[in-house]
């Protein structure tokens, strides 16, 4: 009898402690984002569409080295590099990139080109919406992918 | 005029079985919402969300899309038995209502306002009726000719017809308590306090009962815990695997309407039915029900102006609106008189249905040979105890005065 009693007031016990759970869970906030509403939450190291940076001078880090086409496991990087002339200062090296195309029908975000790049030219960006009606506006150019200048943001 | 005078039975009762079905079936629609999104934020989702403000046209969203799917009957069913059920469940399940007093008996042309049928054998009526209840899902799992939906009707007609015994025998302490079939009188007979604070309602001394009536009565409607005649797991869907469009939505509804009756009964029977849970000599309590709405109101104003945008900020308003003029209107003494039993008893049922959807998102399923021995094993002998104790408690009053 005392077992029975005992079993029945443990299973009592057992069950408020489930219900309790499941009743404070209702009020603590929702994890869900609204993501077309409010824009989406990325960590900081999220593998998006590419950026070309520039430097604090405005030239555009990219010196045309090809490394970063080199690293591509899906060859989807696409440059044509031309050299900098006194008139026309592109790049803070010798050669910038006259043609940088991505063609994200292939890219697989891998993220090899940010590792390969010795200039720290190409970064991942957070944007990720990249869905068009025609395949062939998956192919970014250069000016798709540069950064803007001047900067948004302050350079800091 | 002439005929209503003459007819006042057939007018009145006409006119509150047509208010009672708008309400009920407005409930059971919002009801599905309101399940969707309690399970929703218990697991930390938004549950219903973009059909209207806080997803409050989704009920209507759904009521459409069932209207408009494509009604589809197995060529092997029996197509007679297989419209017929559906049918047989909904109308039996939305019966059973028809028994329940939603307030205290207020008179109007020589009728109860609150109750659509005061029946001497109410309880008695109301357990036949959600007793063929299931023949509607054993012949909608038989007639489906399919091997998951005779498995599912085959189930649930085991399990419901097992229950039923420990839902009736929890039931009779009460009735040994209220000495009446009638659903009024049972009421009646919890009025009164316990040191003129604790309501003298059926739950403290059939606490027992209360505790296998509850069991019994989810198993009953085959809800979580219990839904094994409708394991997703193991038989698809159940007994309506093979069922689409509107009659699915009628085997639906009468699920819900299931569940509101029984949580009507165990208001009735145990929660003293419309009466209030505070002493009469608190006045307070008559502005409960328009504070309570108007507080809604203020709510919803903030949320309207703070959250919500365009259309639904609009639909917002409407129901900010509705809640403060509907508020304010429960303030005047009459209508706060009127409405005082009907707001305490669906107060009660409102926290059952909220249990049953507690209940659906804490507890797993439990196992086919498990329920059986549970219902058997367990749930009966403790009702047939709690049923002997009863009576001989009884029976000692009568040896003692005679």
């Amino acid at each position: 009898m005392a077992s029975i009693v005992r079993e029945v007031g443990e299973t009592f016990v057992t069950l408020c402690k489930g219900f309790s759970i499941t009743l404070r869970t209702m009020f603590r906030k929702t994890t869900t984002e609204n993501y077309p509403q409010t824009p989406p939450s990325v960590q900081p190291r999220y593998r998006g569409i590419h950026v070309l940076q520039r430097d604090q001078n405005g030239f555009e880090k990219c010196v045309g080295c090809f490394l970063c086409a080199a690293a591509c496991p899906s060859n989807c990087i696409y440059i044509e590099a031309a050299e900098n002339t006194e008139t026309q200062r592109i790049s803070a090296g010798e050669r910038y990139a006259k043609t940088y195309n991505i063609d994200y029908s292939r890219c697989i975000f891998c993220g090899y080109c940010v590792e390969a790049c010795p200039t720290d030219a190409i970064t991942h960006g957070h944007n990720l919406e990249l869905a068009p009606y025609d395949i062939n506006a998956l192919i970014f150019r250069k000016e798709q992918l540069l950064e803007s200048w001047p900067p948004r943001r302050p350079v800091s | 005029m002439e005929f209503i005078t003459q007819h006042p039975v057939l007018v009145v009762s006409l006119g509150k079985i047509a208010v009672l079905l708008f309400v009920i079936m407005t409930v059971l629609a919002y009801l599905s919402w309101f399940e969707r999104k309690v399970i929703a934020h218990i697991q930390s989702r938004w549950g219903p969300y973009y059909v209207g403000a806080h997803g409050l046209l989704q009920p209507l969203a759904d009521g459409i899309k069932f209207l408009f799917k494509e009604d589809l009957t197995p060529p092997v069913a029996d197509r007679l038995v297989f419209t017929l059920a559906p049918f047989l469940a909904l109308a039996l399940a939305l019966t059973a209502i028809a028994l329940i007093p939603f307030g205290p008996p207020m008179q109007l042309l020589g009728q109860q306002v609150f109750v659509v049928s005061n029946s001497e054998i109410g309880l008695l009526f109301l357990f036949a009726i959600t007793s063929i209840g299931v023949y509607g899902i054993v012949l909608a799992g038989w007639s489906s000719n399919s091997k998951y939906a005779l498995l599912g009707g085959l189930r649930s007609s085991a399990q419901m017809i097992s229950y039923e015994v420990s839902l009736t025998l929890s039931v009779v302490g009460v009735l040994l308590l209220a000495g009446t079939l009638n659903f009024n009188g049972i009421i009646a007979g919890q009025q009164g306090y316990w040191w003129h604070l604790i309501p003298r309602w059926h739950i403290f001394p059939q606490i027992i009962g209360f505790f296998c009536y509850l069991t019994a009565a989810i198993a009953e409607t085959n809800r979580v815990p219990f839904d094994l005649p409708e394991a997703e797991t193991e038989l698809v869907a159940g007994f309506h695997t093979e069922y689409s469009s509107f009659k699915f939505a009628m085997f639906f509804m009468a699920e819900y309407a299931n569940m509101i009756t029984v949580s009507c009964l165990a208001t009735i029977l145990f929660f003293g039915g419309w009466l209030s849970p505070f002493p009469d000599r608190w006045t307070w309590q008559l502005f409960l029900p328009g504070a309570a709405l108007l507080a809604t109101g203020v709510y919803t104003a903030f949320d309207t102006v703070a959250q919500m945008r365009g259309l639904k900020r609009l639909q917002m308003t409407i129901v900010t609106l509705l809640a403060l003029g509907i508020g304010s209107l429960c303030l005047i003494p009459v209508v706060a008189h009127v409405i005082q039993g009907p707001f305490w008893f669906s107060v009660k049922v409102f926290l059952f249905m909220f249990f049953y959807v507690w209940i659906r998102a804490t507890l797993p399923r439990f196992r086919y040979d498990q329920l059986m021995s549970f219902g058997w094993k367990l749930l009966l002998p403790v009702s047939l105890a709690n049923l002997v104790g009863t009576a001989a408690w009884f029976v000692w009053g009568w040896m003692r005065h005679g």
